[in-house]
């Protein structure tokens, strides 16, 4: 299916990734292509197939619900773009 | 025999270790040597040259002690998207710039723990997306081989191509690669070595950068089919940190090869006779299959009706997967964030991290996933090709159930071609490069791409074996017996 630039302004709101207007043309044209390329798909008949969730058949294990050391609060801020008193800081989220 | 310690084979340089012939030390410098001689190549982006020697010399003590395993001193290369603890992981994107992360992933903490010695990290298609390495913040790599009498740099393929690229050139006995929709074997075939894509839970994806989870496998890109047998097994197991690594015993895959095909059933599926596929990889199929023949295997044409929908069916299934696994990527927590303007919220601080962090290949890929799995579009787009990919295993499990034991086909529908020559504003032409390779994936199922001989341009060309769930070691021992009807045994003509 061709989409538009509405369209192609929406998926990349979604994806939240700025896109400049002069660049909404090529990624609307991109995108186009591609999902026209998976209209193929609508030419199959899968009426009483099931979806795939997994490729293999097994149950999904449980763990028993214990508290195990991890990496720890330093090791998780180590590589943190901007630290604060052992948070994460972000722009202001709420007014 | 090679007369460059880097030149070894694992099994060989195995050997040579243990009979004192040289220690890890100098297998591992002899790699850094020649590393540090091919920047040309852009295999490695990050040399870690003190980690290999300190684990080098810890080698030499285990095998002096005579109780090492096979891949202790090993020098290997380790693909960007595994995460090793404290060094530099960015899966080629600058998104993850700086990042260092506090834990090892399952695959190479295995490998370190029986004695491999990692020499550095290895360049890739960012987040292992795309297939020529093209899509990377390091630059492209470069395949050592080139068409006669050409000068112009061919891409090694991807995503793995940095693995691919070191392990044809030399730089390292074997590589880590991954494999998603065919990213180990594509370049393995470009390159003229040796990858393989185990079964879908049989290596953990535990500290793996993820990618499209339900379709990625960690994999050796070796020299020789048994050396794919001995890393495998290094690599293999099940592990808790992941929940779809498989609880089974892993058997001896090296011991399963035997060179004794007799009897065995080999499947030549129909529809990957494409149109416009070149004469010649279809002659190299042929050629393949004769020899399996003459080993004493049996031939039997067979028809897997969906495959044409695999590639459509991958290009909504990935996306989506990939589209939810990057959303991490917030400059919250790790990597890269953008400089902000006065008065930026924190979808400002989304949206401009991710334009500038990552890559068009990437951006496309998130933005299509974003978009077959909104509302209106998720049951038409994701729903239906997860029913298709159904239908794609159905396909390989009746092929099975009739008693086929593996399937041969040519691994990719050309040789390597050059970097540049896909414009990146024709991502589907990109795309086609999977076109016999994603099946596998879709299926969970393992296979193998060995080189078979060379183009009328002096390029590789990979013939790639599919096996049936949790047997590699079948698998290898047919890939075995065509390697040696192959006898391939070409290296690249040194020019970097």
């Amino acid at each position: 299916m061709a989409i538009d630039i509405e369209d192609a302004r929406k998926a990349a709101h979604l994806a939240r990734i700025r896109v400049r207007e002069d660049e909404l043309q090529a990624i609307t044209r991109e995108l186009s292509s591609i999902l026209v390329f998976m209209e193929k798909l609508g030419e199959v008949d899968v009426a009483g197939v099931e979806a795939m969730t997994s490729v293999s058949p097994m149950q999904l294990e449980r763990r028993d619900d214990q508290v195990k050391p991890g990496v720890g609060r330093d090791g998780i801020l180590e590589n943190a773009p901007q630290v604060r008193a052992g948070f994460f800081v972000v722009p202001k989220v709420v007014e | 025999m090679t007369d460059s310690l880097n030149g070894l084979t694992i099994a060989d340089a195995g050997k040579g270790l243990r009979r004192g012939e040289y220690s890890a030390v100098e297998l591992a410098s002899a790699c850094i040597q020649e590393i540090e001689a091919s920047p040309v190549l852009n295999a490695f982006c990050h040399v870690t040259g003190e980690i290999a020697l300190d684990r080098a010399r810890e080698a030499d003590r285990r095998l002096r002690q005579g109780e090492a395993p096979p891949m202790c001193g090993i020098p290997i290369g380790i693909k960007d998207l595994f995460c090793t603890e404290q060094v530099l992981t960015q899966a080629a994107s600058r998104i993850l710039e700086g990042f260092e992360p506090p834990y090892e992933s399952t695959v190479t903490a295995r490998l370190r723990d029986a004695g491999a010695v990692m020499l550095g990290k290895l360049n890739m298609d960012e987040f292992a997306m795309g297939s020529s390495t093209e899509h990377s913040i390091y630059g492209p790599a470069v395949n050592p081989w080139r068409s006669h009498g050409s000068e112009r740099h061919r891409t090694p393929g991807g995503s793995s191509g940095g693995s691919a690229s070191a392990v044809a050139a030399d730089l390292c006995l074997a590589a880590l690669g991954t494999d998603t929709g065919g990213s180990i074997r594509q370049p393995a075939a470009f390159t003229g070595i040796v990858g393989l894509k185990p079964t879908y839970g049989r290596c953990s994806r535990w500290g793996i950068v993820a990618f499209a989870s339900s379709l990625d496998q960690a994999g050796p890109m070796v020299k020789s089919v048994r050396d794919a047998a001995i890393m495998l097994q290094a690599m293999s197991g099940h592990d808790s940190r992941d929940s779809t690594s498989a609880r089974r015993k892993v058997e001896d895959f090296e011991a399963a090869i035997d060179g004794d095909i007799r009897g065995r059933k080999i499947g030549i599926p129909r529809e990957y006779r494409v149109e416009g596929m070149p004469e010649e990889v279809d002659q190299c199929w042929s050629r393949g299959a004769e020899m399996l023949r003459q080993a004493g295997a049996e031939l039997v044409d067979i028809s897997l009706p969906h495959t044409s929908y695999a590639l459509p069916a991958y290009y909504v299934i990935a996306p989506a997967e990939a589209s939810s696994n990057l959303a991490r990527y917030d400059g919250v927590r790790f990597g890269y964030r953008a400089n902000l303007e006065d008065g930026d919220g924190i979808t400002e601080m989304y949206e401009k991290t991710r334009a500038e962090g990552f890559g068009p290949e990437v951006k496309r890929r998130v933005m299509i996933g974003a978009y077959v799995l909104s509302q209106g579009f998720y049951e038409a787009y994701y729903r239906r090709a997860q029913r298709v990919r159904t239908l794609i295993k159905e396909d390989f499990d009746r092929v099975f159930t009739s008693g086929i034991d593996a399937i041969l086909t040519p691994t990719t529908p050309n040789s390597a071609f050059c970097i540049g020559e896909i414009a990146d504003e024709d991502p589907i032409k990109m795309y086609l490069n999977d076109v016999f390779t994603v099946t596998v994936n879709l299926a969970g199922l393992p296979a193998v791409s060995l080189p078979v001989g060379l183009d009328s341009e002096g390029l590789p060309l990979g013939l790639q074996l599919i096996g049936k769930p949790w047997e590699e070691g079948d698998l290898l021992n047919c890939a075995d017996v065509l390697e040696a009807g192959a006898d391939f045994n070409k290296k690249p003509e040194k020019w970097w």
